[in-house]
């Protein structure tokens, strides 16, 4: 035992062992519970017909499709949302940073605000509370009506959309139409689904601000100096300047802001949008295939989350590479 | 020379009107402003409805609706919203709870008892609390624990997480950078796949499957639960802070540890975690408002936490639809919290910094040289950049 390596081995052996023994002991209680319950378990459910209802979305789903079906549209409703919170977190992120060091007293002034409240109180009350604003819009009947063809009521936004019709070889503009008590024709937008993107916007971009912010710091003052005698015009200075030199330091810490908006999408299920985490908790609690349903639910966060985290890193070293054969 | 002149020579040097760029924009975004503000104002003052009479509907609100305010509904709910359906004669325990934790943060951030003092209150004054919660003493009949709510629920979710999780978070940093390849692949995975998967997957394990894993006829109690869950999630990403302390005490240390004969566990405890936990106290004081926001989440498995009680009260038909309300007043009360804590955080990054502890020996805080804000708020940014940044 005095051997260090020989006491390397043996710490190992009874850490593996002791972790092994308590997975095992939890794993044999729940085979054992699951059997006393009559619960098969395994994955077979998934092939069963669903019997419930989701929101209409892009995706078809009725309540005679399976599982499966069930839960590939709460996927593809996570991934929807978060695709496009992070191209608008992002966006509005970067406005946020640039405004936080304005030279504008009153610019800088808001978005510290602005940062400072979205910050400071609770993604899941922020969303309640868009969510709650939605439900305080007039009824269909008295729908606002700010341009042609467009309706906001406590049942959505209602656009016009472009529609082949059969027969003609050329497509329509179709306006939503009142009818009974909503909108038909045209394209809307649930109003769990703004609810959750306006929040999810918000308050990422609040926290991608002040790491815009920060990179913007990070570059040292002598380059925009250089740039203004050089004579480039401020806006100039900044997106040819200044950001590309802030990119490496905004990157990481952006990466994994964005990987929260995805995760923080799952608190759709606290407004009624139909997320991966919705469909999951409704389909574990009408099978009872809870091990089942939330190791489903864990895998595909994981992929989405390693993927794009790949793919922001590949990014992040394409960026590092330009930055140094410019060097 | 005049007596006006005083006051435009004070407008010339307010930041806002330094120039004409600023003053332009400061007429034109303070319009944009005081328009939004006098709306806010006629809403929530002007045309509010401040309180109702004994019993009466919520009818003299609806009247109002969307011209005023219903803070009415904040009165009349005000005790459940903060202590959720605690008994209302013994609401006295969760209000003094709540002051417990209270006192328990102000005294972490006196300074001077930053030792094992600080140690001993995280382990008392969290247990008075639950004490009080519980009862069963003299005087005080048991409340259990699916009668708790609201604020203290809130406090104690979070306090007790955070505390519990630590020495959790400790080892697996020290096992991730363990040279024993077995633990450090244990360590590695169990923080990379909580960190990859929402906190709600993880409430909703604990509200199903937990159950599952004792033996039948015994049951956990749900706010157990939820805490389990919220310790299993917080220790992975104090972890991840942790070892960006660990990251920060510079090689030497070791060396010079190893040369004084200290074994690994010796050199560990008495020279490298204390200089890492010390250069991890602001990015541990972020991570615990990250997640005392995040206890939030418990409401999606039906506990009734500060905004869980909130959202109660909005289910009543008497005040469906009067969500605003309620939200914008538990908002303020988050708000106090976390920006209090936040500011407090800012300034510990300052007097923690590089320069500013050579008292200390400023090598030890070599590896923390930076100006930057970007990383204030969470921890886990700003451990994920150290570590994400290419060498």
């Amino acid at each position: 035992m005095s051997d260090p390596r020989t006491r390397a081995v043996v710490a190992q052996v009874l850490v593996v062992v002791g972790v092994a023994a308590a997975v095992s002991a939890v794993a044999v209680q729940a085979v054992i519970n699951l059997r006393a319950r009559g619960i098969a378990s395994g994955f077979g459910f998934l092939g069963r017909a669903a019997g419930f209802e989701i929101a209409p979305g892009p995706l078809e789903f009725t309540s005679r499709d399976t599982y499966a079906r069930a839960l590939l549209v709460g996927l593809h409703n996570t991934l929807r949302v978060s695709l496009l919170g992070i191209v608008l977190a992002t966006l509005l992120g970067t406005a946020v940073g640039v405004a936080r060091l304005s030279n504008v007293w009153m610019a800088s002034a808001i978005a510290r605000g602005y940062v400072e409240a979205m910050r400071n109180t609770p993604l899941l009350l922020q969303l309640l509370f868009w969510y709650s604003l939605s439900q305080a819009l007039p009824a269909p009947r008295e729908a606002l009506n700010p341009l042609p063809g467009v309706f906001l009521c406590f049942r959505g936004l209602f656009l016009p959309a472009l529609r082949g019709r059969a027969g003609y070889p050329w497509v329509a503009l179709e306006r939503p139409v009142l009818a009974g008590f909503g909108f038909h024709g045209g394209t809307s937008i649930s109003p769990e689904f703004a609810a959750l993107l306006v929040g999810l916007t918000t308050c990422t971009a609040a926290f991608i601000g002040e790491i815009v912010r920060g990179g913007i710091l990070a570059v040292d003052k002598g380059q925009g100096e250089a740039a203004a005698a050089l004579g480039l015009s401020r806006s100039r200075i900044l997106r040819l300047v200044v950001l590309p030199q802030a990119l490496p330091v905004i990157i990481p810490p952006a990466t994994s802001q964005l990987l929260n908006l995805v995760k923080n999408s799952s608190l759709a299920v606290a407004i009624g949008y139909a997320d991966l985490i919705s469909i999951t908790n409704t389909t574990l609690n009408q099978t009872g295939q809870a091990i089942e349903a939330i190791a489903l639910a864990m895998a595909a966060y994981l992929v989405v989350s390693a993927s794009l985290s790949l793919a922001l890193n590949a990014y992040n070293a394409a960026v590092l590479r330009r930055g140094g054969s410019r060097a | 020379m005049t007596a006006g002149a005083r006051p435009v020579a004070w407008i010339r040097r307010a930041p806002m009107f330094r120039d004409r760029t600023n003053a332009i924009a400061s007429v034109v975004l303070g319009a944009a402003i005081a328009y939004a503000g006098v709306g806010f104002v006629r809403w929530g003052i002007v045309h509010a409805v401040w309180s109702l009479p004994e019993d009466a509907g919520s009818e003299t609100c609806r009247a109002v609706r969307g011209e005023g305010a219903c803070w009415a509904v904040v009165a009349e709910r005000l005790r459940f919203i903060l202590f959720g359906t605690y008994p209302f004669a013994e609401q006295w325990r969760p209000a003094a709870a709540c002051v417990l934790f209270v006192a328990l943060y102000a005294a972490s951030s006196v300074r001077r008892w930053c030792n094992w003092r600080l140690l001993a209150l995280w382990t008392l004054l969290p247990s008075a609390a639950v004490t009080l919660l519980r009862g069963g003493l003299p005087g005080m009949p048991v409340v259990p624990s699916e009668f708790w709510g609201g604020l203290p629920l809130t406090f104690l979710l979070s306090t007790v997480g955070f505390a519990v999780a630590f020495p959790l978070a400790i080892a697996l940093a020290l096992g991730r950078r363990s040279p024993l390849p077995a633990v450090k692949a244990l360590c590695i995975a169990y923080i990379e796949v909580v960190r990859g998967v929402p906190l709600a997957t993880f409430l909703f394990m604990a509200a199903v499957m937990f159950p599952l894993f004792v033996p039948e006829g015994r049951t956990i109690d749900k706010v157990l639960r939820a805490q389990a869950a919220l310790v299993m999630v917080i220790a992975a990403y104090v972890a991840e802070v942790v070892r960006g302390g660990l990251q920060a005490v510079p090689r030497g240390q070791y060396e010079a540890a190893a040369s004084l004969g200290l074994t690994y566990w010796p050199s560990t405890l008495l020279v490298v975690l204390p200089q890492a936990l010390r250069v991890s106290i602001p990015a541990l004081v972020n991570t615990f408002i990250a997640f005392f926001k995040d206890t939030s989440l418990v409401t999606v498995i039906g506990l009734f936490d500060l905004l869980g009680a909130a959202r109660a009260v909005i289910v009543d038909a008497k005040w469906v639809g009067f969500g605003i309300e309620v939200y914008l007043f538990v908002a303020a009360v988050y708000f106090a919290f976390c920006y209090g804590v936040s500011r407090y955080s800012q300034h510990l990054e300052r007097v923690l910094q590089p320069d500013a502890v050579i008292d200390q020996g400023s090598a030890v805080f070599n590896g923390r040289g930076r100006g930057d804000a970007s990383h204030r708020h969470t921890g886990r940014q700003q451990v994920v950049r150290r570590s994400a940044r290419p060498a």
